[in-house]
């Protein structure tokens, strides 16, 4: 197979994952944040303490989190059927996809938001805050940078999901990879698309880190980045914290 | 200005019960600098909390500003629209400052007034002049991180000043930082307390704060207030345990066979020599066991320890003498000697 023969495969397959990935990363954005945020409420001690909606919701994250995603996405069968019409290539696949990450999301949006000290919390609500303002000016601020690095996790989990929803025909990386690498020997094509797999994973990665570096105002980061300062205005870089007032 | 009335606060956890407050009774005056002090564990956060009923009281009342919050919050455990709007009206500062992280300072000071709905040019120039004056104008773009903790606190106090509250809470706002920061952090709530007539709760466990800063304070122990008061009438109780905290002195007697007394003088008299002159009118030898001069609430405090040779009644005019100096003397009890050894006194 030569370069030329592969070019319109990788573009259309690369195309094609980060469509699926995408659209799937929305879903579980729209889905899993606010579905991670009510488990935080409704815990015990939490705003909303709900037992029952935290108990419930709990369980359905648990359940999305525990099957494999293989089998997720053939049980799911039906109900992309329903939701999309057909079974059958990217659009397909992001039902599974977004079933399978919006709990997985979720989980680490909880862990986020648990993170951010009660003190805030205490704060805003001695200015006479209500509990959704309490979510909107504190804990999701104060949980972003780590929410963003949840997003990547997720991200490139998604991306791997998606090559094995390539498996049962949604195309994209994984799809080339088996119908040529796999199973017509073709050893080239499948270098090459791990090869764009691992960047793509990288730059996903890279991107997601510079992001949640960037929200981050919380003391020495700046000096834990040394990269980031090329990144930063100089500066930024040399306010030192001032002595004492 | 503040007041509660048979506050009670029970936490109960898997079947066990805690008393954290046990019945308080607390009147803080317009205008004045009430300190609570107690050791930790005494309910002292808990109380404060109750005030703007962060933490919901099991019984009693806390009224504020002649509003009974209490009778707001009604039944429910979510703060609803007009508990919110009396919490605006009280500012708080917190031990740990809980400023956002993600917010520069100016925003930070800008949030409460967010939350009451002015708009964003309106915020900025408010924020700016309590920033002004808490005097960190020129670190409105800096974020927390960046700022030591007495700016951090600064910025705190500016941001609980936001909705023009005439009450401030202040949790331990100064027990994370050094002994110079705390300072000029009391020092700030002192001059807010006198330039905006600003009520100031204040809990520590520092008697220092209540020396420099409190009009009046209280004692908290076991949930309770055990005692209470404006400065000046606690130093005169002489033996109150807040006087002995407040001014510790010490002192063991030689021997059996003398009169130790406890002397305290106010302003004026702290400059006058009447020891010596008591020693050369009487000719008696004074023997000083411990003394202390300081100042509490603005004002120059001496206490002394003394003993006299003799029982009580011969000496009887001496005592006079003293009293007629316009100094206060009390017969120490026995054992009070005793009751003030060195290590109680440096908590």
């Amino acid at each position: 197979m030569t370069w030329a023969e592969m070019q319109p495969l990788l573009t259309q397959a690369v195309w094609d994952t980060l469509y699926m990935v995408g659209l799937a990363t929305l879903v579980s954005v729209a889905g899993g944040l606010p579905l991670g945020i009510l488990l935080v409420l409704t815990d015990r001690g939490g705003l909303l303490r709900n037992a029952f909606v935290n108990k419930v919701v709990g369980a359905v994250v648990n359940v999305g989190r525990s099957l494999p995603f293989l089998i997720l996405m053939v049980a799911l069968i039906p109900f992309t059927r329903l939701v999309v019409g057909t079974t059958i290539g990217a659009e397909a696949a992001v039902v599974p996809l977004a079933v399978g990450a919006v709990p997985f999301f979720a989980r680490l949006v909880e862990t986020a938001v648990r993170e951010v000290d009660h003190g805030l919390v205490e704060a805003v609500q001695a200015m006479g805050g209500s509990t959704w303002t309490v979510v909107r000016k504190a804990l999701l601020p104060e949980s972003l940078p780590s929410v963003v690095s949840g997003l990547t996790t997720t991200v490139v989990t998604l991306v791997g999901y998606s090559a094995m929803a390539g498996a049962i025909g949604a195309g994209g990386l994984g799809d080339l990879a088996i119908r040529y690498g796999y199973q017509r020997f073709e050893t080239g094509l499948m270098l090459v698309t791990v090869a764009v797999l691992i960047v793509l994973v990288t730059l996903i990665q890279l991107a997601g880190d510079l992001a949640a570096r960037s929200l981050s105002h919380r003391g020495r980061s700046e000096s834990a980045a040394p990269r980031l300062r090329l990144l930063r205005a100089p500066a930024r870089a040399e306010a030192e914290p001032a002595k004492a007032s | 200005m503040i007041t509660t009335t048979g506050l009670k606060k029970v936490y109960r956890s898997r079947g066990r019960e805690v008393v954290a407050l046990d019945g308080v009774d607390l009147h803080v005056r317009e205008g004045e600098v009430y300190g609570v002090v107690g050791r930790s564990g005494a309910g002292k956060s808990t109380l404060i909390r109750c005030v703007n009923l962060l933490e919901r009281p099991t019984s009693g009342t806390v009224t504020v500003a002649g509003q009974d919050l209490t009778a707001l919050a009604g039944g429910s455990r979510r703060a609803g629209a007009e508990l919110r709007a009396a919490r605006s009206r009280i500012g708080m500062v917190f031990q740990h400052f809980n400023l956002l992280s993600s917010r520069t300072v100016q925003d930070n000071v800008e949030l409460p007034l967010e939350i009451l709905g002015l708009s964003g040019a309106a915020r900025s120039r408010k924020a700016l002049d309590l920033l002004d004056l808490v005097g960190l104008a020129d670190r409105a773009r800096a974020y927390p991180a960046q700022l030591s903790g007495g700016q951090k606190q600064r910025v705190g106090i500016a941001r609980a000043l936001a909705g023009d509250p005439k009450v401030l809470l202040s949790d331990e706002a100064t027990s994370a930082l050094d002994p110079e920061t705390t300072r000029s952090v009391l020092q700030l709530l002192r001059d807010l307390n006198r330039q905006l007539g600003l009520t100031v709760l204040l809990i520590t466990h520092e008697m220092e704060v209540v020396k420099q800063i409190c009009d009046s304070a209280a004692l908290m122990k076991g949930g309770r207030i055990v005692e209470s008061g404006t400065v000046p009438e606690l130093l005169a109780a002489p033996g109150g345990e807040l006087a002995r905290e407040l001014f510790p002195v010490g002192g063991v007697p030689s021997g059996p066979g003398g009169t130790v007394i406890d002397v305290t003088f106010h302003d004026d008299s702290t400059g006058q020599p009447v020891i010596s002159q008591l020693a050369r009118t009487y000719n008696i030898d004074v023997s000083i066991l411990g003394a202390a001069v300081e100042t509490v609430g603005g004002r120059r405090v001496g206490r002394m320890r003394v003993e006299l040779p003799g029982t009580f009644e011969e000496n009887v005019v001496p005592v006079g003498f003293l009293r007629e100096q316009g100094l206060q003397v009390e017969v120490a009890p026995a054992g009070a000697a005793q009751a003030a050894t060195p290590e109680e006194n440096s908590k």
